[in-house]
């Protein structure tokens, strides 16, 4: 039961960036298309998984007073590794994504999820946290990335999906675009929030 | 001073640990990371050099600081590669790999890096902006933007990226011009 309600949070009731507002540096700026979308997530949620399992494992024997370094330490290893391996494996992302790998090592929703979930519960539970939250991320900037794309550049994942006549509207690629859609989705999500109550 | 000692052991031993984990990826990433970059620059070599049987990335020559890539055709030279760069465009670096016959007319150049906005700016990575610069030669062409009298279109509402491109390859070519001599020299060259 708990389980389930573990991984459904962090894609609704507390999703990361439509109702936490966490992370918002990354989400802003490489929401420039899905597959951006689909990489920043996919990094994020990666690095808050092995940081949410290793916190867990090591909560106990971490003194409250060194906790914030130590997670810090962890995180920035884990993103290190991300960063490593897809400069060698998936270079056109490694390319496109480019400072925003090293900046998940900052990224609130990592921290966040160290400090408020894994330092206090059981690895199994962390781990579904975990999943949940990014999940909840990696469809949240999927869906912006997917708007941004379609009206800014005519296409979705790469493919175009208007006729020949559609003129794109590019500021929704550049930043404004960002916080426009960001700010649209942010109010639609608690509409919905508000009318299920 | 126990409690002290606590946390420097702890804090201690999760960065050792945390060291040796980064080194031994980051020995087991070298390979693949030096095979995408070797892959990256032929792919770029690829696309303004002619046919070639030789391994152009191989087969260097700095001369005053530049790096020029030589293509070779049954030993002789039918082409050379360069990267330019500068610090001018709307987004800072742009560096630009340009690829010229022998005797300096340019073949294709290609977009190795840049900043620029999406959707303006960035439009120099578009072929038919970068296909302008094909044939040109230093001699044969008015160097600027057409807003500043020269022969290169610029792209609306950015003029800023193509007039830092055509500086930069008027750059290179300049430079290409000095240090042809000693490129070529004595070499067999296939006009």
């Amino acid at each position: 039961m708990s389980i389930s309600k573990e991984f459904i949070k962090g894609i609704w009731k507390e999703n990361p960036i439509f109702v936490l507002v966490l992370g918002m540096c990354p989400t802003l700026a490489v929401t420039t298309n899905v597959e951006n979308g689909i990489g920043m997530g996919l990094a994020a949620t990666f690095v808050l998984l092995c940081s949410n399992i290793v916190v867990s494992l090591v909560r106990s024997i971490v003194p409250d007073r060194v906790r914030i370094p130590t997670y810090i330490v962890i995180i920035a290893s884990f993103v290190t590794v991300v960063d490593l391996v897809m400069s060698g494996y998936f270079r056109e992302l490694h390319h496109s994504l480019g400072l925003f790998i090293p900046l998940i090592v900052v990224n609130c929703i990592i921290l966040g999820r160290a400090e408020a979930f894994a330092s206090k519960n059981s690895i199994f539970l962390s781990i579904f946290d975990a999943l949940g939250m990014g999940a909840g991320f990696t469809l949240a900037l999927v869906l912006l990335g997917g708007i941004r794309e379609v009206f800014g550049n005519g296409t979705i994942l790469g493919y175009p999906v208007f006729g020949g006549g559609f003129e794109p509207v590019l500021v929704m690629i550049l930043p404004p675009g960002a916080f426009l859609t960001l700010g649209l989705l942010t109010g639609l999500f608690s509409v919905f929030e508000k009318r299920k109550r | 001073m126990k409690e002290i000692s606590k946390l420097l052991v702890v804090l201690a031993g999760v960065c050792v640990v945390a060291g040796l984990i980064l080194s031994f990826v980051n020995e087991a990433t070298t390979d693949a990371r030096a095979y995408q970059d070797r892959l990256e620059m032929l792919n770029a070599l690829n696309m303004v050099l002619p046919e070639h049987d030789n391994e152009p990335d191989k087969d260097i020559m700095d001369v005053s600081d530049v790096s020029y890539y030589v293509s070779r055709l049954k030993g002789s030279i039918n082409g050379i590669a360069f990267i330019t760069s500068t610090e001018k465009g709307y987004g800072g670096l742009i560096k630009i790999i340009v690829g010229v016959k022998p005797y300096g007319e340019i073949i294709g150049i290609g977009i190795l890096q840049q900043k620029e906005t999406p959707g303006l700016g960035a439009k120099i990575e578009d072929a038919w902006f970068r296909d302008q610069y094909k044939g040109k030669t230093l001699a044969v062409a008015n160097w600027a933007v057409k807003k500043d009298g020269g022969d290169f279109d610029q792209i609306s509402g950015a003029t800023i990226s193509p007039r830092a491109v055509t500086a930069a390859v008027k750059d290179g070519l300049e430079k290409f011009a000095v240090n042809k001599a000693k490129i070529l020299g004595g070499t067999d060259v296939d006009q």
